[in-house]
């Protein structure tokens, strides 16, 4: 008869000791598996993600019942163990009972509530398991409080904020996380959480939670009182040693356990939270990994040894990057190596001790965080790059911020060449096959054949792999860089840069902060590459496309609503007069764009004449952005007696699918519903002429300084596919394009037939562009002026204070 | 002795941006590094009379949003080939508050 194996709990760790006990030997032990829960084993750390949304518990379960049948595992789930009877080896729940050859307790922590007035009230929830987890997506739209501002504390906080409760973090000491960063940088995320409106209170000491049937405000020692619909109590964790102290099993902080992860019972075994092993217990999830395989071995009668690891944590707060690992506890014989930008808000520590690093704390930029992580746990000897250290991988090797470090450093397979898809390692290995010359390696590898903006990027790799210097290298984006824009732009590709400051700093910059002309090109490359990730950075905009109107020359703005394709209704001609007459707008005019200009309205006006449109269904026309401004229709073939095909309907569908849109310079569409070309398609950026047989796609117009006649780039009898190919293309200019470059521009530098492969012959390439397109899209396909019309937003329109008044007094 | 009057606080400022305040001798960009330090200049270019309130700011300049001159905040200098400069009034953040120049609050800048 097969033996019996009783757990309890079925948590993080012994769900990875099951996994790991079936696969070595499926049929060495007979499993019953008690949990509280009711449910099986998930994946704790997510619940996270599945609190602010970004996850559901289905995705996050890691056993499901067809796991637990094909491994014959007795699922007792909602059914608590509440006694062991050692003597007999049974164990029993509320509902029965279950014998045991061998016992593993893995009831994980108990969340700590402090003892004050009312923490039994329903309302008060702790941060462990589903049910909190739900309760705190109930919170939406309510008032939440949590207190304590640790790592679990501000995932909650931050979850809650999300699904758009209003919280507030109490939290007792100085500054949040005390123990992973010093006040400064406690200061920086509490910046940033204050920023998603979550309001943080530090020193603040719980004195009571209020409440007649549930909870309703909580009190604190200084008299503040919060409004709390749910208080949540994340101040920390003890291990869960309830049962094992019952049955007399050696505790001390947890359940005490050897290296083979065996209580002071034999037939009795512990692991996970609830445990303690030469005086250490446990918080995070890796070094319980490690006890699972342990402890697999240990039950099929193997040797093996527990031997903990350094571990590290990253808050999982999308949006606030803090990494830390190791040990920051002042101590005899340890320094500090600190680099803090403040504006930026990135800070970085590095605690040494003699040549090592023993704790690293990073926020803002964790990019570096592996590295090192890995110089820790490997215990490197750092004497030699002391200097340089907290500057990261790429600076190693040269004191000062060098360009070429930033290539150097650059994996084999980073893609250099764009048009053609030659990598890194491509070049070097021309290189070592004897190309050292630029047209050698173009000649032998195609890098930088065929727009020719890599060139510079495919020298310092040559220079880099020759060890010579770089020659003629093309002139930089500004007098901040020597990279050209092109290659700025590859390496935020290859080197995963996701923020102003990461490009700056890694790449050298010799300003601090850059200038007008390289920030918006930085800005806009990286929303481009990032749109998920990266936030647009308003400072960063000209006044045009940051204050979304144009400004005047008097400084006065003028106001563009949408018309979708040139069409209006009575209604929307309506609220634009009422907002005329209303702000006193001394100008209304028709653009060629063909919709209504409202010029001459003050900045302080702006957010009110816009939440005016907004409520009649306007949203802005986005006439001042290097993005998509118009799509001119003519009337077609619904109206017009020669028109071929709907005009006003495509330009219409077109607009709706790519307003919002941010381009490297402005993007104006026409439609013509025939070669009479009322919409004047042919000098647009891209245009269609209808035919009797389909759509002529046609790009690379323009009417301003420059005059140009578009080209044709596709003839298609379908709709649907004339989209397609005008979102890929649009989407293709975005990746590529260099700043400011008009797509007549951009395409005399890549050529159209290379533009044509990519979007009309390569139906999977054109398929891929028109996902990215979309997927920026569901970021950026929404209305400025409504965001910046609210009522937090509207004040900061208005002069920041009138001494005039107070002059007068 | 500047004495300096209290116009709001750090907070009401993005970091590199900037905000206007109304004063008896015209209006007054008051910016915010991003580091953090304010600077208070006519919001007047000399150029053509543009707003400097909404230029970009990058480090311890302020380009103009109309023709791109720009200007050193710490003398109101103009940079490069242009010439001309702005008028900047002392301005310092004290507990979380920006104060600026009192004799702002006067009607002629001589007094
Ligand atoms: C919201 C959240 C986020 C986290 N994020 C991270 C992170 O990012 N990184 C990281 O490393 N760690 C993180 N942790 C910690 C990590 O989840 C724990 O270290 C890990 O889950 C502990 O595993 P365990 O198996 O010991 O306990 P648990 O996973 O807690 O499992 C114990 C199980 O035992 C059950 N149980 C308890 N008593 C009994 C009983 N008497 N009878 C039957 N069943 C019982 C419980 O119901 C529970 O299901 C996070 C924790 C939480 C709550
Ligand atoms: S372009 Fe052709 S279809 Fe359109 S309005 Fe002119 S004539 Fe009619
Ligand atoms: S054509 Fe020249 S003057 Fe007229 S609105 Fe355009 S930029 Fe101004
Ligand atoms: S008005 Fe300032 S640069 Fe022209």
């Amino acid at each position: 008869m097969k033996k019996k194996l009783v757990v309890i709990g079925a948590g993080m760790a012994s769900g990875r000791m099951l996994e790991q006990l079936f696969d070595a030997a499926p049929d060495a032990w007979d499993v019953t598996l008690f949990n509280a829960e009711p449910r099986g084993n998930y994946n704790r750390l997510m619940l996270s993600p599945v609190l602010s949304g970004e996850k559901t518990y289905d995705q996050i379960v890691t056993h499901d019942d067809t796991w637990y049948a094909t491994h014959c595992v007795d699922c007792r789930f909602g059914e608590p163990v509440v006694r062991i009877d050692r003597k007999n080896r049974l164990v029993y729940s509320n509902s029965g009972g279950a014998p045991y050859d061998a016992l593993v307790i893995a009831t994980g922590s108990a969340p700590f509530i402090i003892p004050v007035p009312g923490k039994d009230l329903p309302g008060v929830v702790t941060y462990r398991d589903l049910e909190d987890t739900q309760a705190m997506i109930d919170t939406a739209g309510k008032d939440a409080v949590v207190i304590g501002g640790g790592l679990l504390g501000l995932e909650a906080a931050a979850g809650m904020a999300a699904r758009g409760a209003r919280v507030t973090v109490i939290h007792l000491m100085g500054h949040l996380m005390e123990r992973q960063l010093d006040p400064a940088a406690g200061y920086l995320l509490q910046r940033d959480l204050e920023k998603r409106g979550i309001t943080v209170h530090c020193k603040g000491a719980t004195k009571a939670i209020l409440g007649t049937d549930r909870a309703e405000a909580v009190l604190l020692e200084d008299g503040t009182v919060y409004p709390a619909d749910l208080v949540c109590m994340a101040v920390g964790i003890r291990p869960e040693v309830r049962l094992a102290n019952d049955a007399h099993l050696e505790v001390e902080r947890g359940i005490v356990v050897d290296d083979a992860l065996r209580t002071s019972d034999p037939h009795v075994f512990a692991l996970g939270e609830c445990v303690e092993h030469r005086g250490q217990v446990f918080g995070l999830v890796a070094p319980l990994y490690d006890q699972a395989k342990v402890l697999a071995k240990t039950l099929l009668g193997e040797a093996a040894i527990f031997a903990p690891v350094q571990t590290a944590t990253k808050l999982k707060v999308t949006g606030c990057d803090l990494f830390s690992a190791g040990d920051f506890a002042d101590a005899p014989g340890r320094e500090d190596i600190v680099f803090r930008d403040p504006g930026r808000g990135i800070y970085k520590r590095l605690v040494l001790e003699g040549d090592r690093i023993v704790g690293v704390v990073m926020y803002g930029d964790t990019a570096d965080g592996a590295w090192f992580y890995g110089l820790m746990k490997d215990g490197t000897d750092i004497s030699d790059m002391r200097d340089t250290l907290i500057f990261g991988p790429a600076f190693q090797g040269g004191a000062a911020p060098d360009p070429m470090a930033a290539v150097a450093a650059l994996p084999p397979e980073a893609e250099i060449c764009g048009c053609n898809g030659v990598s890194k390692g491509t070049i070097l290995d021309a290189v070592a096959g004897g190309a050292c010359t630029l047209d050698a390696v173009r000649a032998c590898t195609k890098a930088s054949a065929s727009c020719g903006t890599c060139s510079g990027l495919v020298q310092q790799v040559m220079a880099v792999a020759l060890g010579g210097e770089v020659q003629d290298t093309p002139v930089g984006m500004c007098k901040c860089t020597n990279h050209s824009h092109e290659d700025v732009r590859r390496l935020i590709r290859a080197m995963g840069l996701k923020s102003i400051p990461a490009v700056m700093q890694e790449l050298g910059w010799k300003t601090v902060g850059g200038c007008h002309s390289c920030r918006p090109a930085l800005n806009f490359y990286l929303l481009a590459e990032y749109p998920l990730e990266y936030r647009d950075d308003r400072q960063s905009r000209f006044v045009n496309e940051r204050n979304h109107a144009n400004i005047q020359k008097d400084g006065t703005y003028s106001v563009v609503p949408r018309m979708w394709g040139g069409v209006t209704t009575p209604a929307e001609l309506r609220a634009i007069a009422d907002a005329a007459e209303k702000y006193g707008v001394p100008m209304v005019k028709v653009t060629g764009g063909q919709r209504i200009d409202l010029l001459g309205v003050r900045k302080e006006d702006l957010p009110h004449m816009w939440a005016d449109l907004n409520a009649a269904g306007m949203v802005s026309g986005a006439a001042y952005s290097k993005g998509l401004r118009t799509v001119k229709t003519c009337v077609g073939k619904e109206f017009c007696r020669v028109g071929t095909q709907d005009s006003t309907g495509l330009g219409i569908k077109l607009e709706k699918l790519m307003w919002g849109s941010w381009t490297p310079h402005k993007l104006k569409l026409g439609v013509s519903g025939c070669p009479r070309n009322c919409a004047e398609a042919t000098c647009k950026d891209i245009g269609v002429v209808c035919v009797d047989s389909g759509y002529n796609i046609v790009i690379g117009g323009a009417a301003g300084m420059e005059v140009r006649e578009t080209v044709p780039l596709a003839l298609t009898p379908s709709e649907d596919e004339a989209i397609q190919i005008i979102l890929a293309v649009t989407q293709l200019y975005r990746e590529n394009a260099r700043y400011l470059d008009r797509i007549w521009k951009w395409m005399g530098k890549v050529g159209l037939g290379w533009i044509k492969a990519q979007v009309v012959d390569d139906m999977e390439n054109r398929r891929t562009l028109v996902e990215r397109f979309e997927i920026s899209q569901s970021v950026y396909r929404r209305d400025p002026w409504a965001d910046l019309s609210t009522p937090s937003e509207t004040p900061k329109w208005a002069p920041l204070a009138d001494l005039t008044l107070e002059a007068a007094e | 002795m500047t004495i300096f009057v209290d116009i709001g606080s750090l907070d009401d400022i993005p970091a590199q941006g900037a905000r206007v305040v109304r004063t008896a001798q015209g209006c007054v960009a008051v910016f915010r590094t991003a580091d953090d330090r304010v600077f208070a200049l006519e919001d007047r270019c000399p150029h053509k009379g543009g707003p400097l309130s909404e230029g970009i700011v990058h480090g311890t300049f302020v380009t103009c949003p109309l023709h791109n001159w720009v200007f050193d905040m710490n003398t109101g200098q103009a940079q490069g080939a242009d010439e001309g400069r702005v008028r900047t009034f002392a301005a310092k953040v004290q507990g979380g508050r920006i104060l600026i120049d009192a004799t702002l609050l006067r009607r002629s800048a001589a007094a």
